[in-house]
């Protein structure tokens, strides 16, 4: 039986070396075995590269930053689906969820399909709420204290012991071992992204990231732990392996049927020496490395999929153990005629 | 043969990092008429800059907050706050939608009067009340709400001279999660001076305590820290019922609910983000439901809103005065408006349409007023189409605070249009002349006469 | 006044400059100008087809071209001889 063909919008086309999972869960869609797909890539910039990669884009528009607004964003995605037909549409940005969510009502009914986080879950897991959220939900998070004034922070090695991370409330984190740097990173930051800052201890230990899915009641449809062997000096795994941890496991279970988590996921955890797990962060999207999920047996990028569509999908509970990515990039030859093409018309 | 509409010639360089011209779409599209009227008109009848007020997004907008509330709530009363926009004519649209008049000052008290107000329904707020409106407002049985302990000494004086029993309610500030926290206004909460001074109104017995008072700050973001207020002014009303067998009439929640417009410095436009009058209605009847209040007893839900009802109303028209080139090659452009009458955009990154249709080019532009001083920055990046000079632009969301905070400074102040639901257009305040600005002064005799 | 050799105007209004790797777009008005430029025309010779064309006066398009050349100058995309930068 010919399998059908699901008309696929992707976002995070930025392949690059702090990069966007889109390049990742095209890969996954590519090799998905219960549909075929066309993918339609939507860009922010001429030179994200997932725009040339002909291969496993079949076209891609320009779309308008979140920032434009949400009707915008709406008006051109109605125009790529007038041409396209767009049964699904996976965001792989967190600014994007946002006019996102708030417009999956209208896009559902075009037809185009997503399956997203509740407004309510992607608020609660902001920076600056996850010391409430750990409390509401169970579930061990670094202590941590939302400031928005210079002189409060002389008042803090009374409740934090150094070092302590300085953290703005979307990007950015510093480790600071005086007052005096915290002032400094508090001042820097805020310059950046606003206030307030994020106090948050200090947790010594390794890194480790679940990505997974949730069905949106609680239950856990794919869940893979992978610990980072070599990290950028931007923060991002280069390359990494799939572990068994049954307690990572147990927490993500935890995550899930506590929130209700619907979508895709990423967890950042931290291990302290004594074994104990910090949650310190819940990205609300696949991350980057999602095609190792493809690697140990389970295509979360193809489960969200038929989700999204509304069938019923049998929750994975094996993955292989032991399997690395390890990423590389790659130099592609691209005619100037092409960029000029996104660039102009924001069609290519 | 008619000539081409002309645009000037522009050259912009590819570059990764630019939104191509899909990335803006909505500054492009042109705002040619409000409410049925031709901006172009608007500016050839009445001036540029010029002020335009819809009364019928103003009726819109109040119904649709009225709706959001008394849906959740049964007994909700608005309370126009003067300060935000006091023009006579939306003081009245406000007033024929059944909204009291709430005010900070003997001028905005006297506005109120004058206009018609029934003294019964005004609120009077702020710390700066004199004897003689303090007399006034006991006199009219005004609603007079204690900001400090001083004002709660002089209205327990002046009701014993002029044997009256005042009806007062207590301001209170508290922390609501929100940062700043504003304390400098009322009695605090938490440190118990709120109680303290519930218990002087009730013990002295020369006034009536009729309701208890917050207002937690201007442009709030959170509903949730409206549902902690509401909490502990229940809480509040409740023990003085528990204590003093006495009710408290209502429960006055102030203002503070973000418009639609978008701070600077915030990443998703504020039409996007900001919480609508359901976010707020919902988390203040919550609270106020779940608290102890028995079902027959639920105390009144005043509010005292003010930019979120008008902001959007108002538009401002301007003309474009020139097109420059910074130092570093950045296209500036000037227009008639400054901001001694956009106050606000220090604030807001107001949004800007062009009146006219324009092809998809633009350029990335520092819009700048015609003041002659560094800070006249009306947006300091927009994305605008290639405008010439005497060109039209439309201000959106400028209804509140502008028409009562400009200045007037070295130029006068523009006309105010109302467009009426009809789409008839009448000038509610006329553009400064010369002859009123030096009708107020006074030269004395040795100056008036010089030669140079 | 000379467009720098090599440089590309499409239809639409595209310019490559090989010589720096950069891409430009340019709007219509701005394409008929470099057309002019490349067959020649001088300064007096374009304004004057430009205000035939479009409804506008001679200081603002004078305004606007010589703002325009400034720009094309400094992206390197024409070179200015002495003769002709009067
Ligand atoms: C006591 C009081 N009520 C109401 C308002 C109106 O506030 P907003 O325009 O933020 O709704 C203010 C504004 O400062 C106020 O001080």
């Amino acid at each position: 039986m010919k399998k059908r063909k699901i008309n696929i919008g992707v976002t995070g086309l930025n392949a690059i070396d702090s990069p966007g999972p889109g390049v990742s869960v095209i890969r996954a869609l590519r090799e998905a075995v219960s549909f075929d797909v066309r993918i339609i890539g939507l860009s922010y910039e001429s030179l994200e590269p997932g725009i040339y990669m002909h291969d496993l884009v079949d076209r891609t528009y320009s779309i308008p930053y979140p920032a434009g607004g949400a009707d915008l964003l709406m008006a051109r995605l109605e125009y790529i689906h007038e041409k396209e037909k767009l049964d699904v549409i996976i965001p792989n940005f967190d600014a994007e969820l946002y006019p996102l969510i708030k417009l999956e009502p209208k896009l559902k009914a075009l037809g185009i399909h997503m399956f997203l986080p509740t407004l309510t879950q992607f608020e609660e897991r902001q920076k600056v709420n996850l010391n409430d959220f750990g409390k509401k939900y169970n579930i061990s998070v670094p202590k941590s204290k939302v400031i928005y004034d210079l002189n409060t922070v002389h008042s803090l090695p009374s409740e934090f012991s150094f070092p302590m991370i300085v953290k703005g409330k979307f990007y950015d984190a510093s480790i600071a071992y005086s007052i005096e740097q915290v002032k400094t990173f508090f001042n820097k930051i805020s310059a950046k992204w606003g206030l307030p800052i994020i106090i948050q201890e200090f947790i010594h230990g390794a890194e480790f990231n679940v990505t997974g899915l949730g069905d949106g009641n609680g239950n856990t449809i794919a869940a893979v732990p992978m610990r980072k062997q070599y990290i950028t000096d931007k923060g991002k795994a280069w390359g990494g392996i799939s572990i068994s941890d049954e307690k990572m496991l147990d927490m993500t279970r935890k995550f899930l049927r506590n929130t209700k988590w619907r979508g895709g996921f990423e967890l950042e955890l931290m291990k302290n020496k004594d074994g104990e797990l910090y949650l310190l962060e819940i990205n609300p999207r696949l991350p980057a490395w999602i095609y190792l999920s493809v690697g140990v047996g389970q295509n979360i990028p193809e489960a969200l999929v038929n989700m999204a569509m509304g069938e019923t999908v049998t929750p994975f509970v094996t993955y292989d153990v032991g399997k690395m990515f390890i990423r590389y990039a790659w130099d592609m030859i691209v005619d100037r005629e092409e960029f000029e093409q996104i660039s102009m018309y924001g069609e290519l | 043969m008619s000539k081409m509409r002309y645009e000037r010639p522009a050259i912009k360089k590819l570059e990764t990092g630019l939104p191509n011209k899909f990335g803006m779409r909505t500054e492009y599209e042109p705002t040619t008429h409000i409410d049925g009227v031709a901006v172009n008109d608007l500016v050839k009848q009445y001036g540029s800059p010029l002020f335009v007020i819809s009364e019928r997004i103003i009726r819109s907008t109040i119904k649709r907050a009225r709706k959001a509330f008394e849906t959740r709530y049964p007994k909700v009363q608005f309370a126009w706050s003067y300060k935000t926009n006091y023009l006579n004519a939306v003081c009245s649209i406000f007033h024929q939608e059944g909204s009291w008049a709430e005010v900070v000052s003997g001028f905005e008290y006297d506005k109120a009067i004058s206009l018609g107000v029934d003294g019964k329904k005004i609120i009077f707020n702020g710390p700066e009340k004199s004897v003689e409106d303090l007399t006034k407002a006991i006199k009219n049985d005004s609603l007079i709400h204690i900001d400090h302990l001083d004002e709660l000494y002089t209205i327990s004086e002046l009701a014993e001279k002029h044997k009256s029993h005042p009806r007062v309610a207590i301001r209170v500030n508290m922390d609501t999660g929100v940062y700043p926290m504003w304390d400098r206004f009322g009695f605090n909460y938490e440190n118990g001076q709120a109680w303290d001074a519930i218990n002087k109104v009730m013990h002295s017995e020369r006034m009536e305590l009729v309701g208890l008072h917050c207002h937690i700050g201007t442009f709030m973001l959170s509903p949730y820290a409206y549902g902690i207020a509401a909490s502990k002014l229940a809480e509040l009303a409740l023990a003085v019922e528990q204590k003093f067998k006495h009710e408290i009439r209502y429960i006055d929640l102030g203002g503070g609910f973000a418009s639609k417009n978008t701070l600077k410095g915030a990443y998703l436009p504020g039409i996007d983000t900001n919480p609508t009058f359901d976010d707020f209605a919902e988390a203040i009847s919550t609270a106020l439901l779940n608290s102890n209040f028995k079902q027959d007893k639920l105390p009144l839900l005043i509010l005292e809103t003010g930019r979120a009802l008008i902001d959007d109303a108002g538009y401002l028209l301007g003309s474009v005065i020139s097109n420059k080139r910074s130092s570093t090659g950045r296209r500036n452009t000037i227009l008639d408006v400054g901001v001694n009458i956009l106050f606000t955009s220090f604030w807001y990154d107001h949004k800007i349409t062009p009146a006219q249709s324009f092809s998809q080019y633009s350029e990335d532009t520092c819009v700048y007023g015609p003041l002659c001083m560094n800070i006249d920055v009306i947006r300091e990046s927009t994305n605008l189409p290639l405008l010439n000079r005497g060109d039209h632009v439309v201000i959106h969301s400028v209804g509140a605070y502008n028409m009562t905070q400009w200045m007037q400074f070295i130029s006068l102040r523009p006309n105010v249009v109302l467009i009426d639901p009809e789409e008839k257009t009448h000038v509610i305040r006329l553009r400064e002349t010369l002859d009123n600005m030096n009708s107020m002064e006074k030269v004395p005799a040795h100056l008036e006469k010089f030669s140079i | 006044m000379k467009l720098r050799k090599n440089v590309a105007v499409s239809e639409v209004g595209l310019i490559f400059n090989p010589v720096t790797g950069e891409s430009f777009s340019v709007n219509p008005i701005g394409v008929e100008i470099l057309e002019l430029i490349r067959e020649e025309k001088d300064q007096n010779q374009i304004m004057q087809v430009l205000l035939e064309k479009y409804s506008t006066d001679q200081a603002t398009l004078e305004n606007d071209y010589a703002d325009f050349i400034d720009i094309l100058n400094h992206h390197h995309l024409i070179e200015i001889h002495e003769e002709t930068k009067d």
